[in-house]
């Protein structure tokens, strides 16, 4: 296992003004040791797939309160894909309808995490899914 | 393909998997190193450092976008601060480079400190060194400088740009913490703020005081930092980088320091020196490596009991040491 920090991107796609979720979740995991590069509001699918390749993360975090994540999301992970970056996790955080969670997840998201998710779970959820694609990594 | 291979050859996401492998201190990271060192020596590498919250990302994200127009690329690394607390870090550069998204003659990368003092990481060096080799035509380093760090960056990069903001008392923090001595290009940014005038004028009068005493042979004067060449007069610039005001003299400035530095025997030294230190950092570890393999830590325990209860001496403990290593 790794004593390096994890590397986390957390991203607002779209024109959602409201950071303060994505915020507390990026002090969260500092304090808990990891790096998290944080790229602020109005992000692209396209930006945000760059960053996540640029900054070699290994996790991606989409922060959407504004309700066009059944529109965004799905850029997001095309663009992930085109890059070459598929296997990379992808976590969704914010305001999900219930009937929206399962298309999400079908289409490669790890997690989605409502307003009610501690950030103790969402830790352990991105060390899990990182410790995951580092075994599979080297099998 | 190696990997050094794929990033001479402008794959980007070699370049960033090599970054994080040098940056982890990766047992493969020095080879990789080893292999692009031929590749490098050719960008020009630029440090802008000054206080949080003068505006150095909005400032590195316009120049940039200066450089970007006339058809050079540019690396840009940001270095935040990790915490003390966690070992973690919130890297929030990027925030202010939105506007250099989606542009493949733009490389922007983030790091953090990872526990080292001062402004830098202890992979920085080596950080840069990838991204000169990779190919990029300039090379940012932007971070907090504060007091001794500021020093540190200067002697990482070519031209230093110290950064400063009007109204907080920066311009006497920096000539007591020295900043002035490590700068090539002073700026003051957000000079639309009240006290800009002031701050100006201020610094201006520093400057020349600094460059009289030069010019009349004060060797108090003359012996600064890295005993500076006395063939570039520092300018003080004003900038609104959010506005990009102010941002094309600077960038005339950058390019008329880097030719200065090319056109004298500066460039030359100034490698030299980044050299020297990149290599005794080397030998450094190394030689403390060997030497912690062979000195027991029982061996080395008891010693520093002994020098706790005052039997013996850091001294002569560290000079007993010193004779029985090979």
């Amino acid at each position: 296992m790794t004593t390096n920090p994890i590397r986390v991107l957390i991203a607002k796609p779209g024109l959602d003004g409201h950071d303060r979720g994505a915020k507390v979740i990026a002090r969260a995991l500092r304090d808990d040791g990891m790096e998290v590069v944080y790229t602020g509001l109005r992000q692209t699918p396209e930006t945000i797939a760059e960053a996540a390749l640029h900054e070699d993360v290994q996790v991606v975090g989409i922060s959407i309160l504004s309700g066009s994540h059944n529109m965004l999301i799905p850029r997001v992970i095309k663009q992930l894909q085109d890059k070459d970056l598929s296997l990379l996790p992808v976590f969704v955080g914010g305001i999900i309808p219930d009937e929206d969670l399962s298309p999400l997840l079908e289409l490669g998201v790890a997690a989605v995490f409502g307003p009610g998710t501690s950030t103790g779970e969402i830790i352990s959820a991105v060390r899990e899914a990182v410790e995951r694609a580092a075994v599979s990594a080297s099998s | 393909m190696s990997l050094a291979t794929r990033i001479i050859s402008g794959d980007r996401r070699a370049l960033a998997r090599a970054l994080t492998l040098v940056e982890d201190g990766a047992a493969t990271s020095e080879r990789i190193l080893a292999e692009l060192h031929a590749y490098g020596g050719n960008a020009h590498l630029v440090g802008v450092t000054g206080a949080p919250g003068v505006g150095k990302s909005t400032l590195v994200s316009v120049l940039a976008q200066s450089l970007r127009a006339r058809g050079d690329t540019v690396g840009v690394l940001a270095v935040d601060p990790t915490s003390p607390f966690s070992s973690g870090a919130i890297l929030g550069d990027r925030i202010r480079m939105r506007d250099l998204a989606g542009d493949d003659g733009i490389y922007i990368r983030s790091m953090a400190t990872r526990g080292a003092l001062g402004g830098l990481a202890h992979a920085t060096a080596a950080v840069v060194d990838v991204l000169d080799a990779a190919g990029f035509d300039h090379v940012i380093v932007e971070t907090v400088g504060v007091g001794q760090a500021g020093v540190e960056i200067a002697a990482n990069v070519h031209t230093t740009i110290v950064l400063m903001s009007p109204g907080s008392g920066d311009d006497i923090q920096a000539i007591k913490a020295g900043i002035l001595e490590i700068a090539d290009i002073l700026v003051i940014n957000k000079a639309d703020l009240p006290g800009a005038e002031q701050a100006r004028s201020y610094l201006h009068s520093t400057l020349m005081m600094g460059q009289s005493a030069a010019a009349r042979g004060d060797s108090a004067q003359v012996d600064q930092a890295d005993g500076r060449s006395l063939g570039w007069q520092v300018p003080l610039l004003t900038t609104v980088a959010i506005s990009a005001e102010g941002v094309d003299a600077l960038l005339e400035t950058l390019l008329r320091h880097q030719d200065y530095l090319e056109s004298s025997a500066e460039l030359d030294r100034r490698q030299r020196k980044r050299m020297r230190a990149i290599v005794e950092s080397l030998l450094r570890n190394r030689l403390y490596t060997r030497f912690v393999h062979q000195v027991s830590q029982k061996r080395f325990n008891a010693l520093l009991q002994a020098i706790v209860s005052r039997e013996t001496d850091p001294y002569s403990g560290a000079a007993r040491l010193m004779e029985e290593f090979d």
